[in-house]
């Protein structure tokens, strides 16, 4: 038996929404497979891991606590992808953010009232935007391929960020500890009730809203599509590659500051060295899985938010790593790129000639 | 011991893994393929050398477990991109994630455990000699096999058939599949080599360079190992010079560290992290260098018509 892939005359519409399905469909199946193999009972398991985190009011709101960085995240990667630009450092990006984004709070403690939290945002957004720069302006000036520099960058982040949490920034009164002092007032994000969902849902809300207005109905939409899929397209109708890298990078960057941001001054209230359980690269599957288009990263931002949750509901339940949710995640990645070859393409399985 | 010889030993068993795993990419790369994932597959291959040779008490049926990790990880990451054309920058970065997230769970169980150390070969009378002895032969096995694979891949690149169907395949896969080369058999070939040698330096990671599982014990050493390539301008032989460029700066801060200079220690440890861009931004501003060597269908996709 032989696989030969055969191309389609023009893309399958109904591959193009089906696939996805079809790809949690198989990461499902194989987590059962998983599971049984691991002795545990695979219906239990897979109920404990990805029913559970919605049935329960209070973790329907962790959901949403989850969802949000990956979602603010996940939007800015799908514009850079569609537009071939190669952003693999949003979890620098990310921690800069944080950084950025806390030093109001840490060095003008006083500063309590509602214009540090704007200043908190903006701050995070530039912070973002500012260490993605940096691989922009090697790609467009000396040609630096962007994948490895953002990539390096992240591990360079977290070094500075350790830096000052364990150095010049931890707090004076707390025992040592490797954390900033705690946030009060304005320096922390206003939350929804009593609850733990932050303005940082919101945000994620509006830059989908936003950017899918952007990508579907502004001509700079229609220029990430075209320098994307036709680059010598793009150069004939005037549209500048090298704008093109800084504009994705720019934007990209600046979601991932602010959800660095809105982590540090909204779930945790204070900067620690650990700021995020990897969003910047779960946010890479998120944005594929939602067809790198803003409103479908929406919905796969929740639906991985959902895998880090029953990770975490395994480690109580099943008493199994919560590294396993790192290892779905993966494994989803492969399914959807194996299931997006169904739009280019029909497979055929050929018995081998005799002949 | 002196103190040079010191420094220099230690320079060794730090560049060793990058110029396993910078050796095998540059082959994957040759034949149009390039592979994101090394850094997944070196990190299982670290897991499943440590934890097999850990069961057994045997450190090179370690570093077999090893090199066939890294292999399978390749495999599918073949399948993917050679049997299913997918994209193969996202494909590499999935199974660098998956590889991630896989070695944590494998580890689990294995970290802080006393690791076996995979011993010198010490080769008799000639690793006595002052100096010298202790640093061309009193080496493990796994630094020769370094040595000999650039020497190898070298050779059959540049002076075999088999390098020239590679380079063929690489540069225009087009041309290639019509001179009747099965294109795709030849990247698989090539996939698995470079996850092999991935695997190598994860087991050499977890088995010799320190003796036991920490999580995400690569700590970037797959990523630098792809930029290397990019370094020697996919060359075997100046894969090597770069491997101990790194290797040495990766020494010196660990050393400065040490000293206590008083530079703080995250300064040091982003070192590596820096000089890769800094090289990276160095090579590709010379722009007729890297053109001349770049395959040219490197990352494209490839499906043969019938």
């Amino acid at each position: 038996m032989r696989l030969v892939l055969e191309r389609r005359a023009e893309r399958s519409k109904l591959m193009t929404w089906l696939s996805p399905l079809l790809a949690v469909g198989l990461t499902l199946v194989t987590g059962a497979v998983i599971f049984s193999l691991m002795g545990l009972d695979p219906a239990r398991a897979l109920y404990v891991y990805f029913l559970e985190p919605v049935l329960w009011w209070w973790s329907l709101e962790e959901l949403v606590v989850k969802a949000a960085p990956l979602v603010l995240i996940g939007v800015g990667l799908a514009v850079c992808f569609r537009a071939n630009v190669w952003n693999i450092g949003a979890e620098g990006q990310l921690t800069m953010g944080a950084l950025f984004g806390s030093a109001l709070p840490i060095l003008w403690h006083e500063f309590q009232s509602f214009p540090v939290m704007v200043l908190m945002l903006a701050l995070g957004a530039l912070g973002g935007a500012l260490y993605a720069a940096i691989p922009a302006f090697l790609r467009t000036r000396f040609g630096t391929n962007e994948i490895l520099t953002s990539l390096m960058l992240v591990y360079v982040a977290q070094l500075i960020a350790d830096w000052f949490i364990r150095g010049p920034w931890r707090d004076p009164a707390g025992f040592n500890f490797p954390k900033s002092v705690q946030f009060e007032g304005w320096q922390l994000l206003p939350t929804l009730g009593d609850g733990r969902i932050h303005l940082g849902a919101g945000l994620a809300l509006v830059a989908v809203a936003v950017l899918y207005v952007v990508m579907s109905r502004t001509l700079k939409g229609f220029e990430v599509r075209v320098v994307g899929t036709a680059p010598r397209a793009g150069t004939f109708a005037g549209f500048s590659s090298k704008r093109m890298v800084w504009f994705c990078l720019l934007l990209s960057g600046g979601l991932a500051g602010l959800a660095g941001i809105c982590e540090v001054a909204g779930p945790s209230g204070h900067l620690q060295p650990a700021i995020s359980p990897g969003y910047g690269f779960t946010a890479i599957i998120v944005a594929f899985l939602g067809r790198l288009n803003p409103v479908g990263v929406l919905v796969a931002g929740v639906m991985l938010g959902i895998s880090y949750l029953g990770g975490e509901a395994a480690q109580i339940d099943l008493g199994i790593s919560d590294k396993t949710a790192q290892v779905f995640q993966g494994i989803l990645l492969f399914f959807i790129l194996a299931c997006d070859t169904l739009i280019l393409y029909r497979i055929r399985l050929l018995r081998p000639h005799t002949a | 011991m002196t103190g040079l010889e010191a420094v220099i030993l230690t320079i060794i068993t730090a560049s060793t893994p990058l110029l396993l795993a910078a050796i095998g990419e540059l082959v994957v790369e040759r034949s149009g393929v390039l592979n994101l994932g090394v850094e997944g597959m070196m990190v299982v291959g670290a897991v499943c050398g440590f934890a097999t040779a850990y069961t057994t008490g045997s450190p090179y049926l370690g570093v077999l477990a090893g090199v066939l990790a890294g292999m399978g990880m390749a495999l599918l990451f073949g399948f993917l991109t050679q049997s299913l054309a997918t994209n193969q920058v996202a494909s590499g970065l999935a199974l660098t994630l998956l590889g991630l997230g896989l070695s944590g769970v494998i580890g689990e169980s294995f970290t802080g455990l006393p690791g076996v150390k995979l011993q010198p070969l010490d080769i008799p009378v000639l690793s006595d000699i002052p100096f010298l002895g202790p640093i061309l032969f009193g080496q493990d096995v796994l630094v020769y096999t370094s040595f000999a694979l650039v020497f190898a891949v070298s050779y059959t690149m540049s002076r075999t058939r088999t390098g020239l169907v590679i380079r063929a395949v690489g540069d225009n896969h087009h041309s290639a599949h019509a001179l009747g080369y099965n294109v795709i058999a030849v990247r698989y070939g090539c996939i698995l080599f470079g996850g092999a040698c991935a695997g190598l330096a994860g087991a050499y990671l977890s088995l010799a360079y320190t003796p036991q599982w920490v999580e995400n014990m690569t700590s970037g050493r797959g990523w630098i190992a792809l930029a290397l390539v990019v370094f020697a301008t996919w060359i075997a032989r100046r894969v090597l010079i770069g491997a101990y460029l790194f290797g040495a700066v990766w020494i010196m801060g660990l050393y400065a560290q040490a000293l206590g200079i008083g530079i703080p220690s995250q300064v040091l440890s982003s070192f590596p992290y820096l000089i890769t861009i800094l090289v990276l931004v160095l090579i590709s501003r010379n722009r007729t260098l890297t053109k001349i060597n770049t395959p040219a269908c490197i990352g494209q996709t490839f499906v043969p018509d019938r």
